[in-house]
């Protein structure tokens, strides 16, 4: 098995992931295609909720992924940080704007069940609104690399700002819970309870998880190729322009 | 690094500016409030504690560019890097010396104008004194977003892009010491998560600044 590193070498990179690119695309569409299918059209509504309750197979995914987006960034700043691998950089780069439409994708769906449900679009309850600030980390983050030209000044920088961000987000999270007890229901999905929800409801629920898993990968896969190749170029018109 | 605290606060007196605009600010803001909502004291005492957090919160962003910028544009960063004080300990400074010339006149000031918003009595020992804890986080934290955009041109709308969400825990317990003080609840739990926040920013921040800096003096 080759390391790890071994992806750091862009050219290492683009061929595994050109390789990997319509596998992970193809199941992303699969696993959503079955399962928001499965979900939406073969679940029984719930008693209480009616049909409702199938905006989970949207909501809980995108919100799940959301957060492992900043995680996924946050790794990908570190080894930037410490290794000074390009690819790591732009590979963070690349999971921002993806990782923000799902934050938007999850206080979207959210509001929309929120309002037959719970009778209002928004409540400044702890989990929405730390989703909230989750989205404007995004944005933040986003800005700053659109701000700085020089690509390894702006990777350096923006590394910084998501590395104390994330600490901030904790303390922000925390905070809010202190703050205002809220609306939002415990989380439905966690792995030390015999069961979460009733099995009809969970095995499409776990399909559209992993194919919104598999889309992230599939999205930060070819945006990080994306990158590369407009680095690339960039060097190869710098070249021309020295000659 | 004592000579660079001297310095800075002996610009701010002299060139003006920023110590007397920040404070002008908060003025400004807690009295277009009551426009805003009404005159209504029972209402305007309600919301006074936010209300002055915010705008404390509003007049420190207001003075963060010009943490660096200055400096920066006239070649004195440069020199203070090559000279032997560390980056880190400039942030520090940098930071204490925005917190004497915005941070301490907010929290002077704050009394009288809890007086204009009608904040109930026994909020303003409570007020004075989350103010006192939270301010140099808001200045850590600004000098840490000042540092990241330093390089950027007319970086002022990014800074507050970056720097207010970073805000938030501190505005929340802050305004919340205030809120409960004046309601008679117990306000110190939050009043000690304030200082924790402020003691955790202190020790962190001016790392995360100078490494900041020193990518943009590159």
């Amino acid at each position: 098995m080759a390391s790890f590193w071994e992806y750091a070498n862009p050219r290492k990179f683009m061929a595994t992931s050109a390789f990997l690119l319509p596998w992970t695309a193809g199941i992303a569409g699969l696993c959503l295609v079955t399962g928001l299918v499965w979900g939406f059209f073969f679940t029984p509504d719930d008693f209480r909720q009616g049909s409702t309750v199938k905006i989970i197979y949207v909501h809980v995914p995108s919100a799940i992924m959301a957060v492992n987006a900043w995680l996924m960034m946050l790794v990908a700043s570190l080894i930037w940080v410490i290794r000074r691998h390009h690819v790591s950089a732009l590979a963070a780069k690349a999971a921002a704007p993806v990782g923000m439409v799902f934050t938007v994708i999850a206080l979207a769906t959210g509001a929309l069940w929120g309002q037959p449900m719970w009778g209002t679009w928004w409540e400044w309850d702890p989990r929405l609104t730390s989703f909230l600030i989750l989205f404007l980390f995004y944005l933040g983050y986003m800005a700053l690399w659109e701000a700085i030209d020089n690509p390894d000044s702006a990777a350096d920088l923006t590394a910084v700002l998501c590395l104390v961000g994330s600490v901030f987000a904790i303390i922000s999270r925390y905070a809010l819970v202190f703050w205002n007890q809220g609306l939002h229901q415990g989380a439905t999905l966690s792995l030390d309870r015999e069961q979460n929800i009733a099995n009809v409801f969970w095995y499409p629920l776990v399909i559209t998880l992993a194919g919104f898993g598999f889309l992230f990968l599939a999205l930060v896969l070819y945006r990080t190729q994306t990158e590369i190749r407009a680095r690339r170029l960039k060097a190869l018109i710098a070249q021309e322009r020295m000659a | 690094m004592i000579g660079l605290l001297k310095r800075d606060l002996t610009l701010a007196i002299r060139a003006g500016g920023g110590f007397g605009l920040s404070l002008a600010f908060f003025l400004i803001f807690t009295t277009l409030v009551p426009f805003g909502v009404g005159p209504q004291t029972a209402i305007l005492s309600d919301i006074a504690p936010g209300i002055l957090w915010l705008g404390a919160l509003l007049a420190c962003l207001l003075s963060l560019d010009r943490i660096f910028q200055l400096d920066w544009e006239d070649g004195t960063l440069d020199l203070i890097a090559t000279s032997p004080v560390p980056l880190e300990g400039l942030a520090a400074m940098k930071a204490l010396a925005h917190w004497i010339t915005t941070g301490l006149p907010l929290v002077l000031v704050s009394p009288v104008l809890g007086l204009l918003l009608n904040l109930p009595g026994p909020g303003y020992l409570w007020l004075m004194a989350s103010l006192v804890l939270g301010t140099p986080a808001l200045s850590a934290i600004g000098a840490f977003g000042a540092a990241l955009t330093v390089g950027v041109k007319r970086g002022g709308l990014l800074l507050s892009l970056l720097v207010l969400p970073l805000y938030v825990p501190t505005l929340i317990f802050g305004a919340l010491t205030v809120a409960r003080g004046a309601t008679g609840q117990d306000a110190l739990t939050p009043l000690i998560l304030v200082g924790g926040i402020t003691l955790g920013s202190l020790a962190i921040l001016p790392f995360a600044a100078a490494s900041a800096l020193r990518v943009n003096l590159r």
